[in-house]
């Protein structure tokens, strides 16, 4: 029963979300208006500004630095959460388990 | 009808998205599953991938890697690529943290299916 | 796994993954690419290394003291490379006008900080993908 609600709920989401398609500016069309004036900046200057054939590149690491310093640092927190979760408290249990070893 | 079939074909990278995407919720929400909960969510991430690549599109362009021996030419936007680069980072993070928590709730209730570990809350909140 | 065959063929393409992750790691302001994909690729391959021959094997080729050094010593060379450019008057990581040598377009050695800066960042990703293989594997 619930099964079939989600179902009909989400069926209604999907025909929202489809219905939506042919409002939104054409697909491939050089003209959109994500194709702005920054993209256009990139694309003409970017690599006189740093020298890097490939933009994005360029972009990421030169014009957007900044935000790779945060994505380096969401990595980091990333995985000392998860060694602060699992890894401490497995190094015991490892060695009682190596110690179990050694004496059977 | 004919119409119709062109507005299919030409937006087919935003409908697969939200197919995807509506896939990725109705796993999320009916699985009981914690580790089918978390693939779920991977697939709404990569459904939003999909949007937001496909927004930058511009059809007969190559890819944004300047080759000063052709000239000039047509270049998809960059911008949304850079961008999802970010997007992609912070989904691996978020999932190895999630499939890390599930590892401890497994180690605390022995289980992972989330109707069993409610039932075994709601006993210890009636003691 | 204990299987000869998958331990010899490991052993035979491990080289090739590893300096294709390198390739893809300097070339990644040149070609497709870039830190966080050629880190990935470097670490496809120690996984590899740890899926045919064990855990402890694996550990060997990255122990958790050498992963951590990696990690926390790519964040902050990336931030000290931003503060030369604070340090010379300009703003955080400023690349072209702070001076660093910007060489040939085309040139593996060129658009100043940007090969240093993916060098570090690709060591960084894939010591990180590494140590969560790693972890997640010793929790069995």
């Amino acid at each position: 029963m619930r099964k079939i609600f989600t179902f009909i709920m989400l069926g209604g989401l999907l025909v929202v979300l489809l219905s939506s398609i042919s409002e939104l500016p054409p697909m491939g069309n050089g003209d959109n208006p994500s194709f702005n004036e920054i993209s256009e900046y990139y694309i003409d200057e970017g690599v006189e500004d740093t020298h890097a054939p490939n933009l994005i590149t360029a972009i990421i690491t030169d014009y957007r630095a900044f935000d790779t310093l945060g994505e380096a640092t969401v990595l980091f927190t990333g995985i000392a959460a998860v060694v602060s979760l699992i890894g401490i408290t497995h190094h015991s249990k490892n060695k009682e388990d190596e110690e179990d070893d050694l004496h059977g | 009808m004919n119409l119709n079939i062109d507005l299919i074909v030409n937006n087919i990278n935003y409908i697969g998205a939200m197919i995807l995407f509506v896939i990725g919720l109705y796993t999320v929400l009916t699985h009981p599953n914690l580790i089918k909960k978390v693939i779920g969510l991977n697939i709404m991430e990569t459904a939003i991938f999909l949007f937001f690549v496909s927004i930058g599109y511009v059809q007969g362009a190559v890819a944004p890697i300047v080759n000063p021996e052709t000239g000039e030419q047509m270049f998809v936007n960059p911008l949304p690529s850079a961008m999802i680069l970010t997007g992609i980072v912070v989904a691996i993070s978020i999932t190895a943290f999630a499939l890390s928590l599930i590892v401890k709730i497994h180690a605390a209730y022995g289980t992972i299916e989330l109707d069993e570990i409610m039932k075994i809350r709601s006993v210890e909140l009636d003691d | 796994m204990d299987d000869l065959f998958v331990r010899i063929t490991t052993r035979m393409i491990l080289p090739f993954i590893q300096i294709y992750g390198l390739y893809v790691i300097i070339h990644g302001h040149l070609s497709p690419g870039g830190a966080f994909s050629g880190g990935s690729i470097f670490a496809a391959s120690i996984v590899l290394y740890t899926l045919a021959y064990g855990l402890k094997p694996g550990q060997k080729r990255l122990p958790h003291h050498i992963s951590s050094k990696i990690e926390t010593g790519g964040i902050l060379f990336f931030i000290l490379i931003g503060l030369i450019g604070v340090a010379l008057g300009y703003t955080f990581l400023t690349n072209q006008e702070a001076g660093f040598p910007m060489g040939e377009i085309g040139r593996v050695l060129s658009a100043g900080l940007i090969p240093v800066v993916t060098f570090a960042l690709g060591l960084k990703v894939m010591s990180t993908v590494v140590t969560l293989f790693h972890t997640m594997m010793e929790e069995e």
